[in-house]
């Protein structure tokens, strides 16, 4: 087996940086949400690099700080697809991976209506010591993550995740409603769950030069989630929610930061959670990538 | 050892697929006339809209802005057309009614790479058309200059 030498490793990695470095960066247009998902889909050929994190309360137990990664391709107008990659910090414990999720969006319709439907499908693979919250579904609690690491990371989440979303534009606002359904593979029973979310930018109109801090860069919202529990108890007996009011800030250099401090709205919630994010938008990935392999030049 | 492989198979799937869309699909160049028959499809209720910032002295700098900002890595940029996205000077474009190139701000052409831009508020699309119809047909000379780049 022809093994990569240290060399040619580093020739290979200085030659994928020229690439992201050739590709040029585009400002992004992205909401507050870091939970519930609206209808736009990632620009064709555009990569959306992503850093988030959760720093949690937990009653009980020590409080924790959960991040993940997230790599959002736009395949093409119709079809985004991501890779995410989370771990997570329980103080006093660990630092641990704790697994990958890999999603699907598709925009089945090919215009603009109404309200806006996109199937989300997604596969996820992580340890029982998640705790970046993506979602909340069935009847997770705040109890749930008071297993220490060591026993928690012993045990794999298999799970297919589907998701209904439906979202509007209307005289600049965005409102948004997810409906979701989770399968953990090991026979276990449907859970359900579901997020909503409402945005405004603060300027609806574009400024005539540019700048980092005029009002339409900034967009506000909030966004609503819980569980619904699961198919042989369906309710919200013993389900945690949450509500979250969120600010993004789009910059014209294609960088994009996300606050969203978290307030649970029930006994079984984590009392408070604050939330961040930064992301980095590269336009014209897919085009670069796309000539490596042809080897074609303009 | 089974779920390393699911996890290793998993993101080789997802390289590829990303990869596949990235190569996928012809290229569509500024002389390709079909690209602009989806402007013909604007329901009539879109086409008899005018622009309501048409008086706005700022609405084409700030259209300017925004094309810089979300447009002209597809289209290029003068708006003569790119790789990825057709001409924006050409005689179809900027013969439109307004409220044609607003309907396809808003919807896209998802089939043909074109995303929809219905996340820009109202007020940002139609600035962005201010620009579009402020650029012009392209000139015979501007049309020289831009085939020998």
């Amino acid at each position: 087996m022809k093994v990569m030498r240290y060399p040619q490793f580093s020739r290979s990695f200085l030659m994928a940086f020229l690439m992201l470095a050739g590709a040029s960066l585009v400002r992004s247009q992205e909401n507050p949400y870091i939970v519930a998902y609206d209808h736009n889909l990632e620009e064709p050929g555009n990569l959306e690099v992503e850093y988030f994190s959760t720093f949690g309360t937990q009653r009980g137990g020590p409080d924790f700080h959960a991040f993940w990664s997230e790599f959002e391709y736009g395949a093409t107008a119709w079809w985004t697809t991501e890779l995410y990659l989370a771990g997570q910090t329980t103080f006093g414990e660990s630092t641990l991976y704790t697994g990958f999720r890999w999603e699907n969006r598709v925009r089945p319709l090919k215009n603009e209506h109404w309200i806006n439907p996109v199937l989300y499908v997604e596969f996820e693979d992580t340890n029982g010591a998640d705790k970046i919250l993506k979602e909340v579904e069935g009847h997770d609690v705040e109890s749930d993550y008071l297993t220490p690491n060591a026993i928690a990371r012993q045990e794999r989440n298999c799970e297919m995740e589907l998701k209904l979303i439906l979202s509007s534009n209307y005289k600049g606002w965005n409102f948004t409603e997810n409906t979701l359904a989770v399968k953990n593979l090991s026979n276990e029973p449907w859970e359900f769950g579901y997020a909503l979310g409402a945005s405004r930018p603060l300027a609806l109109k574009g400024a005539a030069h540019k700048c980092n801090f005029c009002p339409q860069h900034f967009i506000a919202g909030v966004e609503m989630y819980g569980g619904l529990g699961d198919r042989y108890s369906f309710g919200l007996p013993d389900t945690s929610h949450y509500l979250a009011p969120g600010l993004a800030w789009n910059l014209p250099s294609g960088w994009t930061f996300r606050i969203e401090p978290t307030f649970g709205l029930n006994g079984n919630s984590h009392q408070f959670l604050l939330r961040w994010g930064a992301s980095y938008e590269i336009a014209g990935l897919g085009q670069k990538v796309g000539d490596l392999f042809k080897g074609k030049h303009e | 050892m089974r779920t390393r492989t699911l996890a290793v198979m998993s993101t080789l799937l997802f390289v590829g697929l990303a990869i596949l869309g990235a190569t996928r699909g012809k290229t569509e160049t500024t002389e390709d006339e079909s690209v602009y028959a989806e402007l013909g499809k604007a329901p009539e209720k879109y086409r008899s809209k005018a622009n309501p910032l048409a008086k706005d002295s700022d609405a084409s700098a700030a259209g300017r802005v925004l094309f810089e900002e979300h447009c002209e890595d597809c289209h290029g940029q003068n708006a003569t057309g790119g790789r990825k996205a057709p001409s924006l000077r050409a005689k179809e474009v900027q013969e439109a009614p307004p409220g044609a190139l607003f309907w396809i701000l808003t919807n896209g052409v998802v089939r043909k790479k074109m995303p929809v831009w219905s996340k820009l508020p109202e007020p940002e699309r139609w600035q962005l058309v201010s620009f579009i119809k402020s650029l012009g047909p392209l000139e015979p000379a501007e049309k020289k200059s831009e085939s020998k780049r």
